[in-house]
């Protein structure tokens, strides 16, 4: 089994706040990997390092064995790594099958193409698409009158029609009403399964990421804090002494 | 070009000269960058029309010196109707763009300066003015460096402006409210602070402080109804070189661009004038660039 | 079903254009006195188009695009010159040669200088573009003002293309009557060509994609969207057709200085911003419906205002930025939805989703 993402020694602070501490982990190819932790343990900025929204101080990022802790935001989007964002992020004004249409991958797209129409199958594919997260029924409608947790899913489809390696969500269920919560697990795990795109998740809900990861990592404080399969990370005591606070 | 450089070789005493003026001079752009890095930081509306308010500040003495007034008294008043003005143009297009995109704010100073630039022409005509403050010359180096008193008076008066701007914002309780604002306009306004006003008054208050170095600008060197443009270039390339809320960085840039701007002109030739700060924005935004791609952001 | 709404809304976007064409094509004829006028208008219609590409519809606003109409004027004069005579002669003797053009020479040159205009001032928007890309907003609109400004300066300074002074350009061979034909032609289909070309442009992912920078540019980047390639692209297209637009005005006019003739940052510059503003950007339409009424307003009130018109020109982007910010079209697509295919839109949605509904 190869290791997608690679992190290694990786330091980030902002002013003479510690956010990020030699952090390394990795996350495995094909696999849904977890990483949680109380607020304020570093989780979000350990994904913006990686994703290139922030330079990181010391330490190494390489995905697929190539380093990006140097690149931008862009570029790294263009080699497979995309990201979701904790507060959606999608384009309101226009229809749901138009944000999907901007979100067709560009990887490798000659300069010419950028004047020609979409092709029909790129117009069914994102329809497929919209199907499988549950949103067909809305493609015609702008994405901004959608509820906060449809905006999730199609935020989600985006990433899905951008063909993906591998998916960084920054917590994924937050705010999602709790009946769909088992929908959405399942949508994710598909993803991974028939997608073949790994995962790489920032949780809080206890009982999805135990449900969904095949190995998890806890941050505490900046530091790494414990490492294992969802068991062991359950049964560790420094991962509840950290969140219950007993530090 | 290259005639103009040996000169500047062969007699070093030019180089002197030169410096000085840049350095008197780089002081009020020092002011009016001062100014717009006060509003850009409180209301997050970048004013296209500051250099525009500088030479209606500038018109002001100038009215004065042909009503055999000194145009020296002008500063307090240029101060006092700019400051009103402001505040009349803060509640007619200010308030309305304030909470909105870029682009609207951008666009809407931008026909401001339009309108005050074609007022000015209408009323004072196209001709370039001065208002003349009767100030002797000093002869320094036995006569090879000269030195217009006005200036030095200019110099003396911006700092003293500058020093009362920083105590105003330090000590006071508007100058604390508009810092808070700065910092977090949602915060400050539930802590109870009136953000409008805080906004109407920063935005008056910036009118004021151009009025103010137009009135310096209108002594020691030329006012022309379409010089506005120039000011309000200069003013960003200082704010774009120093960053917002940074008054040292930017008391340092107005220096430099002073100082650049007048060996430039002596370089190159005067009517290369504002392709030479033109340049220096366009470098000056391409330094900005590089650094920021090294943090990985870009420059917004 | 997507195609369908288009279709359907398209049916009076083709009776307006037909309307159009057969007025762009009889007007001279029709109206001899002021097919000068005319020609001006479809002018000005290229003018708000090109500057509607990145202002309306990508939210780049550049206030110098003024720039490249001037470096096609200059262009192509350099090239129309060039090819007969030595330019830096030429120039320098202020007028006072007189090259007589055979009918080939002006043509052919005339020709050449379109297509290095054209060529030149892409090349220049995807150099210069690549140099302040990175930039956003305020820096951008101040950065491009300023070089706009700064470019009638530098020209005014460079003797090899006379100057202050300026050129003339090479004399039409034929009488005034052909001339005015000729040249009124050239714009009206330089204008076409700009529309059409934007009209197929619009129609596919480009738009969809400026339109996302415009919206949110910082998740375009994060989906890994090439926006600086997109920039300079529709930057490119702009100064193509900016670039042409020059080169033809240039001779239409018969002489050519850096200040008021080829950088009129103030006034034309800025009549680009006006009109698109004011018929609606980001719409194919507004810049179209924006420059007819500015354009006609300003040849029938502008000598009664007196001096004035300039203040009242500042006053209008105010109020218009301001107050009416969505312009004309924006405006009427708000107050009757459905002379712009948006219920019809809306209805489609529904009924597919209960057609769908009933089949599962």
């Amino acid at each position: 089994m190869t290791d997608m993402i690679e992190v290694s020694g990786v330091s980030k602070h902002y002013g003479g706040v510690i956010a990020n501490n030699q952090i390394s982990l990795n996350v495995p190819s094909g696999r849904i990997t977890g990483l949680i932790g109380p607020n304020g343990s570093g989780k979000t900025t350990l994904f913006n390092s990686i994703v290139g929204f922030h330079p990181i101080d010391e330490g190494s990022i390489t995905f697929e064995g190539q380093e990006i802790s140097k690149m931008r935001v862009p570029q790294i989007a263009r080699l497979g790594l995309l990201r979701t964002f904790q507060q959606t992020r999608i384009y309101g004004k226009m229809n749901c099958m138009d944000n999907m249409m901007i979100s067709v991958p560009q990887r490798h797209m000659p300069l010419m193409r950028m004047f020609k129409k979409f092709p029909a199958e790129t117009l069914e594919r994102a329809e497929s698409i919209l199907e499988f997260v549950g949103l067909y029924q809305k493609r015609l409608l702008p994405a901004g009158s959608l509820s906060f947790g449809q905006q999730k899913l199609l935020e989600f489809a985006m990433a899905l029609i951008n063909e993906p390696k591998i998916l960084l969500l920054d917590e994924p269920t937050a705010g999602i009403n709790p009946t769909l919560i088992n929908g959405l697990i399942d949508r994710l795990r598909r993803a991974n399964e028939d997608f073949g795109i790994t995962l790489f998740v920032i949780e809080h809900n206890m009982r999805v990421i135990m449900n969904l990861a095949d190995n998890i990592y806890c941050l505490a404080h900046g530091e790494m804090l414990a490492h294992g399969k969802p068991d062991e990370i359950q049964n560790d005591k420094r991962v509840i002494d950290a969140y219950l606070g007993a530090h | 070009m290259w005639d103009n450089i040996s000169l500047l070789v062969i007699a070093p005493l030019l180089n002197v000269q030169l410096l000085m003026d840049g350095v008197l001079i780089g002081a009020i752009f020092a002011l009016a960058a001062y100014g717009l890095a006060l509003v850009w930081g409180v209301t997050n509306v970048k004013n296209l029309a500051q250099g525009d308010f500088v030479i209606m500040g500038g018109y002001i003495a100038y009215v004065f010196t042909t009503l055999g007034i000194h145009p020296i008294l002008a500063l307090p008043v240029a101060m006092v109707l700019m400051f009103g003005f402001g505040w009349i143009i803060y509640r007619l297009i200010i308030a309305h763009v304030i909470e909105r995109d870029l682009f609207t704010s951008l666009l809407a100073t931008f026909g401001l300066a339009l309108v005050i630039q074609q007022t000015l022409n209408l009323i004072f005509g196209p001709d370039v003015q001065i208002a003349e403050s009767g100030f002797d010359i000093l002869f320094l180096f036995g006569g090879q460096v000269t030195l217009a008193e006005i200036k030095l008076v200019a110099l003396v008066l911006a700092g003293l402006l500058a020093a009362m701007i920083v105590i105003f914002m330090k000590t006071s309780r508007m100058g604390q409210a508009i810092r808070a604002t700065a910092q977090n306009a949602r915060a400050a306004k539930i802590m109870g602070i009136d953000t409008d006003r805080v906004y109407a008054f920063t935005f008056a208050m910036n009118a004021a402080i151009c009025g103010a170095a137009g009135v310096l600008i209108s002594m020691i060197w030329v006012i022309q109804p379409f010089f506005g443009i120039s000011y309000s270039i200069r003013s960003f390339v200082i704010v774009t070189a120093a960053g917002l809320g940074n008054l040292p960085g930017v008391i340092i840039a107005g220096l430099g661009l002073g100082a650049a701007e007048q060996f430039s002109g002596f370089v190159l030739g005067a009517e290369f004038q504002q392709a030479t700060v033109v340049g220096l924005l366009v470098l000056v935004l391409m330094y900005r660039q590089i650094q920021m791609r090294r943090q990985r952001r870009v420059v917004s | 079903m997507t195609a369908l709404v288009k279709k359907r809304a398209g049916l009076g976007s083709i009776l307006g254009q037909a309307a159009i064409l057969a007025f762009g094509v009889a007007a001279p004829f029709l109206f001899p006195a002021y097919t000068f006028q005319i020609a001006m208008l479809w002018i000005m219609i290229l003018f708000a188009l090109t500057w509607d590409i990145m202002g309306g519809q990508m939210g780049y606003n550049s206030l110098g695009n003024i720039l490249f109409f001037g470096a096609g004027m200059y262009i192509s004069a350099v090239v129309q010159i060039g090819i007969v005579y030595d330019v830096a002669e030429y120039t320098a003797a202020f007028g006072a040669i007189k090259i007589d053009f055979t009918e080939a020479q002006y043509y052919i040159g005339f020709a050449l200088g379109i297509v290095a205009a054209a060529v030149g001032c892409t090349l220049f928007a995807a150099i210069f573009g690549s140099m302040v890309f990175g930039l956003r907003g305020p820096y951008f609109a101040i950065g491009t003002l300023g070089v706009a400004i700064a470019a009638g300066e530098l020209v005014g300074g460079w003797d090899y293309v006379g100057g202050g002074s300026g050129i003339s350009m090479p004399v039409f061979p034929g009488d005034v009557e052909p001339r005015a034909l000729f040249f009124y032609f050239l714009c009206f289909i330089s204008a076409l060509a700009t529309f059409v070309f934007l009209r197929w442009v619009y129609s596919g992912r480009f738009k969809t994609t400026i339109n996302a920078i415009r919206d949110d540019e910082e998740k375009a980047e994060a989906m890994g969207i090439h926006t600086t390639r997109y920039k300079i692209v529709a930057w490119g297209i702009a100064a193509f057709f900016l670039g042409i637009s020059g080169a033809i005005f240039g001779n239409m006019i018969g002489f050519i200085e850096p200040l008021e003739v080829a950088f009129p940052t103030v006034t034309l510059g800025i009549f680009m911003v006006v009109m698109s503003l004011l018929g609606g950007k980001g719409t194919l339409w507004g810049p179209v419906l924006g420059a007819t009424l500015f354009h006609l307003l300003k040849e029938v009130t502008w000598i009664y205002l007196l001096g004035w018109q300039w203040v009242a020109l500042g006053t209008l982007i105010i109020v218009n930025v301001v107050f009416f910010q969505q312009g004309i079209l924006g405006w009427a697509q708000d107050k009757w939805p459905q002379f712009f295919g948006i219920v019809v839109d809306e209805k489609l949605s529904a009924q597919g989703a209960a057609a769908r509904e009933a089949a599962e």
